[in-house]
């Protein structure tokens, strides 16, 4: 059961992808990019990393992948046109594409040879109390620190915003 | 395997029930809004109009459905139906019921007992957006992107506020299970006030800023902006018509449902009655038998010619639902049902009342009021909640 759920939505989340890259118009690239985003919550689930998806779900795909949508409609920005200068990139890219495949692959296989693989439903220190308890204990600091950077960029949003006005 | 099977069963018996109680809170909308304003509502189809979400189904569905020119297909055609997969998604972590006995069988009454079921409801509801911003600007038609955008910004501005005042209940039960919730909010106090985050745990602050943001996340008079016909014709869904329409429509409703069923859970007590258990075993039944006995008075001494057959058979209905509620086994199961229902629908009709009185809001007077107002109360009303529960522990 795990393991077709996993294959539905791992193949799901690569079809998006791919389709994000293919799709000329931005709404749909933006979409496909939220089913990548849904997807990967489900995955998060099999996992045992109950929050994590469900934070997926609040934070990723329904606020800021809005704000994103909700962008390209105010901009009303129409398909996308090959301009001339990316006849280089055409040609180049899909081999360079290839190249980078290979070397992630390459590094990620070397660098994670020494771990075990992961288990269905081995791990369930994945729910709201447990990722709160670690939150507000071992990474006080890092959080905290996130919240300063949230923070600034509020102050910085807030003065860019006046600037217009004036 | 059990719980395959339990959980077939339990989407087969609701599902159906859903759409039947998604087309019958029609109308009962247009009946109570008739009725507050001296009229009779739908009358003709059915006895008082009791068929004419049937007819209304059959005129929906053959209708022409009209497409405009200019649209972009794939998306027009996919926004009703993403907006109407997240609200109905919605409904599968709402418990309606303790966990049952049923042929020996554990049953929890509602279909998913997941550990994130508010979090569940939250990200849908940030995912219902898409279904109103994509209908809008796949419309090619300026009143509806206008309609959407609109939308858009009152759902992510009013998430926030409403997003804080879920917090403060969720600080007093410590768990993000509706189900675990509820069962904290058992009991009663001083054997008279029933043991509810509303009354127990002061949240009548959070619970009317809570029934604010469901107004407007729900996109209801009075902040129906989004589809506000004086300025937008229609707004968001003006180009669609058939099923189409009719999606929309049955989102609409069924994230009322859902914002009902969270207030329920989190500041109602969810399944647990008002009144103590001694008494609110009977409560059902009389209420019914009450209504069974006005309807047989009144179909006796009938004053339209009508009403000498339909009212006397709906006495029976109801009289035969009262005594329902006595059958040992079955009644307890029935009795929790009906307090979570008979909630769920109050709040309903509280929707439904307010759209009936109320104007509508200016637009920048919508978003003061989130921003200036609710987001402030909210957050004063969390740190003050989270004050209490570290000093007294409840």
């Amino acid at each position: 059961m795990d393991l077709v759920l996993f294959l539905t939505f791992a193949l799901i989340a690569v079809a998006c992808a791919i389709n994000m890259s293919l799709q000329r118009h931005p709404v749909s690239s933006a979409l496909s990019l939220v089913g990548v985003m849904v997807s990967l919550a489900v995955l998060y689930v099999l996992l045992g990393a109950e929050f994590i998806a469900a934070a997926q779900l609040v934070v990723y795909s329904g606020a800021i992948m809005v704000l994103f949508v909700f962008v390209i409609m105010l901009l009303n920005t129409g398909a996308e046109k090959m301009s001339k200068k990316a006849g280089t990139a055409h040609f180049l890219g899909f081999p360079l594409l290839v190249i980078l495949l290979a070397v992630a692959s390459w590094v990620i296989t070397n660098a994670t040879s020494a771990m075990k693989p992961v288990k269905f439903g081995a791990f369930t220190g994945g729910g709201p109390r447990e990722v709160g308890w670690e939150l507000f204990t071992r990474y006080l600091l890092p959080f905290e620190v996130t919240s300063i950077l949230i923070l600034i960029a509020i102050a910085g949003a807030y003065r860019l915003a006046n600037k217009e006005m004036d | 395997m059990d719980y395959l099977l339990v959980s077939v069963i339990k989407t087969l018996l609701i599902a159906p029930l859903l759409l039947a109680t998604l087309a019958y809170i029609v109308w009962v909308e247009r009946k109570v809004i008739a009725h507050v304003q001296l009229r009779v509502g739908p009358y003709f189809v059915g006895p008082h109009g009791l068929l004419q979400p049937i007819a209304d189904a059959v005129k929906l569905l053959t209708k022409e459905d009209f497409i405009p020119s200019g649209v972009n297909h794939f998306f027009y055609w996919a926004a009703p139906w993403l907006g109407l997969m997240f609200a109905v998604t919605g409904i599968a972590v709402i418990p309606f019921g303790p966990t049952v006995d049923i042929f020996g069988t554990k049953v929890n009454l509602g279909l998913a007992d997941i550990n994130i079921g508010l979090l569940w409801i939250l990200g849908l509801g940030g995912m219902g957006v898409y279904g109103i911003a994509l209908a809008g600007w796949s419309s090619n038609n300026k009143y509806a992107l206008m309609g959407a955008l609109r939308s858009s910004a009152q759902m992510i501005s009013y998430e926030l506020p409403m997003a804080l005042a879920l917090a403060a209940p969720l600080l007093m039960s410590n768990s993000l299970n509706l189900r675990e919730v509820i069962e904290t909010q058992a009991g009663f106090v001083y054997g008279i006030i029933p043991n509810w985050n509303l009354f127990t745990g002061f949240q009548v602050i959070g619970f009317i800023v809570y029934m604010i943001c469901a107004f407007a996340e729900t996109n209801r008079v009075p902040f129906d902006l989004p589809e506000a016909e004086s300025e937008l014709v229609a707004g968001f869904h003006v180009e669609y018509s058939s099923m189409k329409f009719a999606a929309f429509f049955m989102a609409e409703y069924c994230n009322m449902i859902i914002v009902c069923s969270v207030a329920t859970a989190l500041f109602l007590g969810g399944w647990h009655p008002i009144v103590p258990p001694a008494v609110a075993t009977f409560v059902p039944t009389l209420l019914f038998g009450i209504s069974a006995g006005f309807l047989f008075y009144h179909g006796m001494n009938n004053i339209r010619p009508n009403d000498r057959y339909s009212f006397p058979f709906f006495g029976v209905v109801f009289a035969v639902l009262a005594l329902v509620f006595l059958i040992p086994g079955l009644g307890p199961i029935l009795n929790s049902l009906f307090w979570f229902f008979g909630k769920v629908g109050f709040l309903l009709f509280f929707f439904i009342w307010v759209r009936a009185t109320l104007p509508r809001y200016r637009y920048d007077q919508l978003m003061k009021i989130a921003w200036l107002f609710l987001f402030p109360v909210a957050l004063a009303n969390l740190v003050l909640t989270a004050f209490c529960v570290t000093l007294f522990n409840k």
